[in-house]
């Protein structure tokens, strides 16, 4: 059964831009590799953190709203783990009305940065 | 006993209306706005239901609904998580 899920997660901001893509790149490419359906991502840029970790007071968030089976979130989780560029990550589960507010916040942003291209 | 005025007389007047409270009834944000998801994405939000200390505030401070008081521990915890919130603070907001 195909679950709706959200992952946030920190990268280390000692990376160049490059690097980070990169890092996204690497787990996007494990969530579509184990059968998942990327729905949105969005990166939120360089954030100051709340409090240090790992002696860090910055890092590059980036949230994937992805559809996949329930098998798929342990094995990325591992993968979170075992990245040393990954100083945080959260993985939540949607339920019906998350996915509305997800949509919802997913069609504001369009319609956002759409008057910017015009 | 002639004298005793008929009841509507025989009440107390004051000068100035002696001072009701008049306490303003607490409403649950989420049920008044039809809001129906806590997000733990969006701190600003998530502030009004912290002290200076970052600590959540009691649910008779804020008024919000124990379904709620709920899913609002939840997201701030979350959001705590991911460093959008500080565990402790000094001079939040």
């Amino acid at each position: 059964m195909l679950n709706q899920y959200e992952t946030v997660f920190i990268v280390t901001p000692v990376l160049s831009e490059a690097q980070m893509k990169e890092a996204v790149e690497k787990f996007r490419g494990v969530i579509t590799a184990k059968g998942g359906e990327i729905i949105n991502e969005e990166n939120w840029g360089l954030r100051k953190l709340a409090y240090p970790i790992q002696k860090k007071s910055t890092g590059f968030f980036t949230l994937i709203e992805f559809k996949a089976p329930g098998e798929l979130v342990k094995p990325l989780e591992i993968e979170y783990k075992r990245d040393e560029r990954v100083i945080r990550f959260l993985t939540t589960r949607l339920d019906k009305y998350s996915i509305e507010y997800a949509e919802k916040r997913r069609n504001k942003k369009q319609s956002a940065t759409k008057p910017t291209e015009e | 006993m002639a004298n005793v005025a008929p009841s509507g007389q025989s009440e107390i007047r004051y000068l100035t209306p002696p001072a009701v409270e008049v306490k303003k009834k607490k409403y649950c944000r989420f049920k008044k706005n039809k809001i129906k998801f806590v997000d733990y994405k969006d701190p600003e939000f998530l502030k009004k239901f912290l002290n200076e200390q970052g600590k959540i505030l009691p649910r008779r401070v804020t008024g919000t609904s124990l379904k709620f008081q709920r899913k609002v521990a939840n997201a701030v915890k979350r959001a705590r998580h991911l460093a959008l919130l500080p565990y402790v603070a000094d001079l939040l907001k």
